[in-house]
């Protein structure tokens, strides 16, 4: 758990370069220049927020759980965790975090996981891993470029036993993480549509994607 | 910003579904789990096998292995941790997916009776031997870099190259790689989240055997662990032994032990239809 760090006060709604409004169950990509901060905002509250991270001149280049994990040794996402990719390479660091837990082991949702996870019923439901071939698809890429996400205000604790649950999200209305980007990235975004589990309450919310250019000023 | 609520009528319901599933996964399940394999592994019975390879310390193998078949890994000289992928070998966009596997089965503790998942819903390996009880599925191999920082002066191979190198020779290249399974890793999680090396690194002929679910393309790597506590980079062999396994009986631990297994072995059956 980190605590909360308010964002740079330079940083306003009037002076963002780009501000997007992401509805429940939609998708979105955009490229988040290096030095650029990328705000991703819980506007209404528990909503769970999946989202991959691409080198935007070498897709082949994306992030990884796995070495995200590794290279902090632990499983949560917060204040400071650098996003490692599959090169070993720092693609964005947490700058800013109002909620205090993400979560990057469990993944997206898929009609073929909704199936194993709650019955063959829960097959034809709208998922990320849709949401997630669409969105690379206008860029290219396709379902084998799909690995591992980062699952922003999504709770799901590790017992030291092994136990995993998703449980409710803890993040209120208009939480927010900033990330500042280490290298050229293309940000994907699924807001999930999940209605089996209680990443979004069952009720998937609209969400709010800013981003600031790299202001000199700020800190200074 | 407008969005209209769903009724607290479905909300409830989705809510009570979950929580129904979540009960029998945390429950149920683990009663069902056996406990890890005993040591010494049995033999292998000499006209089941059909390869065995020795993959010396801090080298890779690649072997394709078809639905039926098994492979055992015993570690032959202990202490070796073996980081495994897999990818479906008349579809190579279909892979092994850890995430899925962990998230499905309510825990990362992976070991005899868990079954591991391709990002299709469908099974891959049923762990039906597994004498350590402590395989990572979160943290990954080790990379030149963390190599570098680790031996410092020390000229070694890793996973991460390694696994480059299996999904080249097979026509594949790094974007394939989503993801390792690491077998014979004692990694903990405390309740922060924080990663540790749990005692010792497991015991002298440890085994794990998988039967394949699936046909299939299986990369492996022996090195060490990114936590492995030895500060000095010396993995030893270890043996692969790919034969043909018993015809799963009705009542196959891997096939019944919890429902989303049982779920995900019909998915299987309606690929084999
Ligand atoms: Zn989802």
């Amino acid at each position: 758990m980190t605590d909360f760090a308010p964002t740079c006060p330079p940083r306003s709604l009037e002076n963002a370069v780009e501000d997007h409004f992401i509805p429940a169950e939609a998708s979105w990509s955009g490229v988040v220049r290096k030095g650029q901060t990328i705000r991703i905002e819980d506007s209404y509250g528990q909503q769970a927020i999946d989202t991959l991270f691409y080198r935007a001149d070498d897709f082949a280049e994306r992030y990884s759980n796995q070495d995200t994990m590794r290279a902090q040794t632990g499983a949560y996402v917060g204040i400071g965790t650098k996003l490692i990719s599959n090169e070993g390479n720092v693609m964005l660091t947490m700058t800013a975090d109002s909620c205090g837990r993400h979560d990057t082991s469990a993944g997206a949702c898929s009609c073929e996981s909704n199936t194993v996870r709650f019955g063959h019923g829960a097959k034809y439901l709208h998922a990320c891993r849709d949401n997630f071939v669409l969105e690379i698809s206008k860029h290219g890429m396709s379902k084998r470029d799909i690995v591992p996400n980062i699952n922003f205000f999504m709770n799901v604790p590790i017992s030291p036993d092994g136990k995993m649950t998703i449980v409710d999200g803890i993040s209120a209305p208009g939480d927010y993480v900033e990330l500042v980007a280490e290298m050229d990235v293309l940000c994907v975004i699924s807001n999930c549509p999940q209605i089996n589990n209680p990443c979004n309450g069952f009720d998937p919310t609209p969400i709010r994607v800013l981003i600031w250019d790299a202001v000199t000023h700020i800190g200074a | 910003m407008m969005h209209i609520r769903r009724s607290p009528e479905e909300i409830a319901a989705n809510r009570a579904r979950y929580e129904d599933h979540q009960k029998k996964g945390l429950e149920f399940a683990p009663k069902a789990l056996p406990a890890p394999s005993p040591l010494p592994a049995l033999p292998i019975s000499a006209d089941a096998i059909i390869h065995q390879e020795t993959i010396p310390g801090s080298w890779y193998w690649s072997t394709k292995l078809l639905r039926g078949e098994a492979i055992r890994i015993d570690q032959a000289e202990s202490n070796s941790t073996v980081a495994l992928v897999a990818w479906n070998a008349h579809d190579t966009s279909e892979r092994i997916n850890l995430v899925d596997t962990v998230k499905m089965q309510w825990t990362t503790a992976l070991g005899k009776g868990r079954v591991i998942f391709s990002d299709m819903g469908r099974v891959m390996f049923s762990l039906i031997e597994d004498s350590s009880g402590a395989n990572d599925c979160l943290m990954g191999g080790s990379t030149a870099a963390s190599n570098a920082a680790k031996y410092p002066g020390v000229k070694t191979r890793n996973t991460r190259d390694n696994l480059i190198l299996v999904a080249c020779k097979l026509g594949l290249d790094r974007r394939d790689i989503a993801g390792v399974l690491n077998l014979f890793a004692p990694v903990s999680v405390d309740y922060a989240g924080g990663f540790a090396w749990r005692g010792k690194r497991s015991n002298s002929g440890d085994y794990a055997e998988l039967r394949a679910e699936m046909d299939m393309l299986v990369g492996f790597s022996n090195c060490p662990h990114p936590l492995d506590p030895d500060p000095i980079y010396q993995p030893k062999p270890v043996i692969v032994t790919r034969f043909r396994a018993a015809a799963p009986a009705a009542d196959d631990l891997c096939r019944t032990a919890t429902a989303e297994a049982i779920r995900g072995f019909q998915n299987n059956t309606m690929m084999l239809a």
